[in-house]
């Protein structure tokens, strides 16, 4: 895999592009700001979250055979799926049993992780992907680049262009209204005509045995309500206790997200429709090891909002494809490298460990602490990307020992100050790109304060 | 097998016991629920009118909508265009306003709760073109804490909460109203 700076540097050569993108993540992450400060009570609701998920991580599995117990009562078949292949296995087999080939599908990263499509289309299966970004991305054959906006990182130029080829939209329209409206006829010929409807889950509440899922373009309910057949798949995290902590969930998600006060829809579905199925996919993949790491199991609180990703620095100007994880940005970050550690030990790099993740999470993941103690681990095993394993090495020479950093600070002012430009900003210097050094100072912090205090 | 796989890994792993919090009463504003319901629900799109100003709800449905409009409601109060009883979900597709009831309004972001009791069809509030709910107005509470305390999410198979028209800003962050659902919602309050 190329590493995340690497694939970086690609996307950030485009600068005007690179700044547009920044932009438009920064007015989303303004958007939540607005809605957060306009709830008075807004940092005990996340604290209020942080605990509930806590609470329910350490009662899991009694929630979960609960949650199936009632899930049955109310007439749905409930599966369980150790890993992705055992999940598409079971997904495929139920649509084979319903003789199912048309599919509608809403937004769903777990599908997206468990590679669900590809599965299903090789199996002579059609998955058309509802949500409206998710569909740009299908018909452009890209992966998401944002777990709520999938098509960020495209321009309208560009969807117009696509739509053009794809669904036949006049040559040039870039006009989002129009493009959506054409979206939309396209759309409702596929719900009309689907044998089967997949959904993602946003909670699954075990008093009740129902599952929630939230959009706001209510594509999940036009594909639920008009296919006979609809399968919610779930990883086992989504688990709330009680219908009553939606009030804490439902709050915190759509404001994080979108600065939105709710998601458009919020739908609670516990049985199917009259002569309809249901069925419920509950999905480990991954997620028994990762409780299982005291560090690092707070990422399994995540609700997905993206508001981690919409604050981060790296992430906005680096763009989500760089991540080459399905879930990008701060969170992927945390959640990827416990999967394939080796493949992803470049994610925990990718940040400035400002904190500013941690500090939108609605549910208070102690994200850019778990980065940096991934780096540790992946330092331990060996696994630090060449550049920076160099440099660390010198540094930690050179920080052990007080003569070579005195030294060490008086060249580097003196090179910073009389070097000329080209000598300093070498291609072996990976820090200077797209980074301009702070002029030196002419004394360092020692020699200042050892004048200044005995002048005073 | 994977179920009891999963479970005993979870139990092999899982935290020590941490208690699950009370969420606690929040103290309510100064403003009254009523007016804070019609500016939310305003600005996320929705259009909040009052029976009282008009002669019946047959006439504020096709004073707001235009007068040869394919109305599909449950209400009696109102002259549906389409048999609902009969109808299959798809014969839905044509159908330019739907109007149905309503059973609790949210201050907070001017959501709708319906259920399945209230729609007939559980696709009704979305392949129509135009929704529209009736509200009683005293049926508002503060906030979702509330909502959820008044309601049983699981007192008939589906229930929804609808907090404006069907949007999206996939295309360049830019506002579009009318994606996969409803291209408005209008709300009387009775
Ligand atoms: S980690 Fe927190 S901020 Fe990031 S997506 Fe998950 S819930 Fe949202």
């Amino acid at each position: 895999m190329k590493e995340h700076a690497t694939k970086a540097a690609a996307f950030i050569k485009d600068e005007a592009r690179t700044d547009w993108h920044d932009e438009s993540l920064w007015f989303v992450r303004s958007r939540r700001d607005k809605a957060a400060h306009g709830i008075p009570e807004w940092e005990q609701l996340r604290e209020l979250a942080s605990q509930i998920k806590d609470h329910t991580l350490s009662h899991l599995d009694e929630y979960l055979e609960a949650f199936e117990a009632k899930a049955i009562e109310n007439g749905v078949t409930v599966h369980w799926a150790a890993d992705a292949a055992a999940h598409n296995r079971i997904v495929h087999g139920i649509l084979q049993e319903h003789n199912a080939r048309r599919i509608v599908k809403s937004k769903s990263m777990l599908t997206e992780e468990c590679g669900l499509n590809e599965y299903l289309e090789a199996q002579g299966i059609e998955v058309v992907d509802t949500d409206l970004g998710e569909r740009i991305i299908q018909l452009k054959e890209e992966p998401p680049s944002h777990i709520v906006m999938p098509a960020i990182h495209l321009k309208k130029e560009e969807v117009g262009e696509l739509f053009h080829q794809k669904l036949q939209t006049r040559k040039g329209a870039t006009d989002p209204q129009y493009l959506t409206e054409a979206a939309r006829q396209h759309l409702r010929q596929s719900f009309l005509e689907a044998d089967a409807a997949i959904t993602g889950v946003n909670f699954a509440i075990a008093e009740t045995g129902g599952v929630v899922v939230c959009t706001n373009e209510g594509n999940a309910d036009m594909g639920t309500h008009l296919a006979p057949l609809q399968i919610h798949c779930m990883g086992i995290e989504k688990i709330l206790p009680k219908a009553e902590h939606l009030g804490v969930f439902t709050r915190l998600l759509a404001r994080s997200a979108t600065g939105q006060p709710s998601t458009i829809f919020t739908s609670h579905h516990h049985k199917a429709k009259d002569g309809g199925a249901m069925h419920i996919v509950i999905v480990d993949n991954g997620r028994t090891t990762q409780l299982g790491r005291p560090d690092f199991r707070n990422s399994l609180k995540c609700i997905r909002c993206g508001a981690c990703m919409n604050t981060c620095p790296i992430y906005r100007r680096s763009g989500g494809h760089s991540y080459d994880s399905t879930v990008p940005g701060p969170i992927g970050s945390i959640l990827t490298p416990g999967i394939d550690l080796k493949k992803y030990s470049g994610l925990p790099f990718a940040s400035t460990l400002c904190g500013s993740c941690s500090d939108v999470c609605p549910v208070k993941i102690d994200i850019h602490e778990q980065l940096y103690k991934w780096r540790q681990i992946i330092a331990e095993e060996g696994l630090l990307p060449t550049a920076k394993k160099q440099s660390m090495v010198m540094a930690g020479k050179v920080l052990s020992r007080p003569g070579w950093y005195k030294a060490a600070g008086k060249s580097a002012r003196w090179v910073t100050r009389w070097l000329p430009r080209p000598l300093i900003y070498t291609p072996l210097n990976t820090w200077g790109k797209a980074r301009e050094l702070p002029e030196a100072p002419k004394e360092s912090f020692q020699e200042w304060y050892r004048k200044n205090r005995s002048a005073s | 097998m994977s179920k009891a796989h999963i479970i005993k890994a979870i139990q092999a792993v899982r935290p020590d016991p941490c208690p699950l919090p009370v969420v606690p009463d929040f103290e309510a504003g100064d403003r009254p629920v009523r007016e804070v319901f019609g500016s939310v629900a305003a600005q996320s799109g929705s259009r909040v009118v009052r029976a009282e100003d008009f002669v019946g709800l047959a006439t504020a449905v096709r004073t707001i909508y235009h007068k040869e409009i394919k109305i599909a409601t449950p209400l009696r109060a109102i002259q549906s265009d389409i048999d609902l009883q009969q109808a299959s979900p798809a014969d839905l597709n044509g159908i330019d306003v739907a109007v149905l009831p309503a059973q609790l309004g949210v201050a907070e972001n001017g959501a709708v709760w319906v259920t399945e009791a209230d729609c007939v069809h559980r696709v009704l509030p979305f392949i129509t073109q135009h929704l529209v709910l009736v509200l009683p107005e005293d049926r508002i509470v503060r906030n979702m804490h509330e909502a959820y305390a008044q309601i049983k999410i699981d007192d008939t198979g589906f229930g929804v909460f609808i907090a404006g028209p069907s949007k999206t800003a996939d295309i360049e962050q830019s506002l579009v109203i009318g994606a996969q659902g409803a291209r408005s919602l209008t709300i009387i309050l009775t």
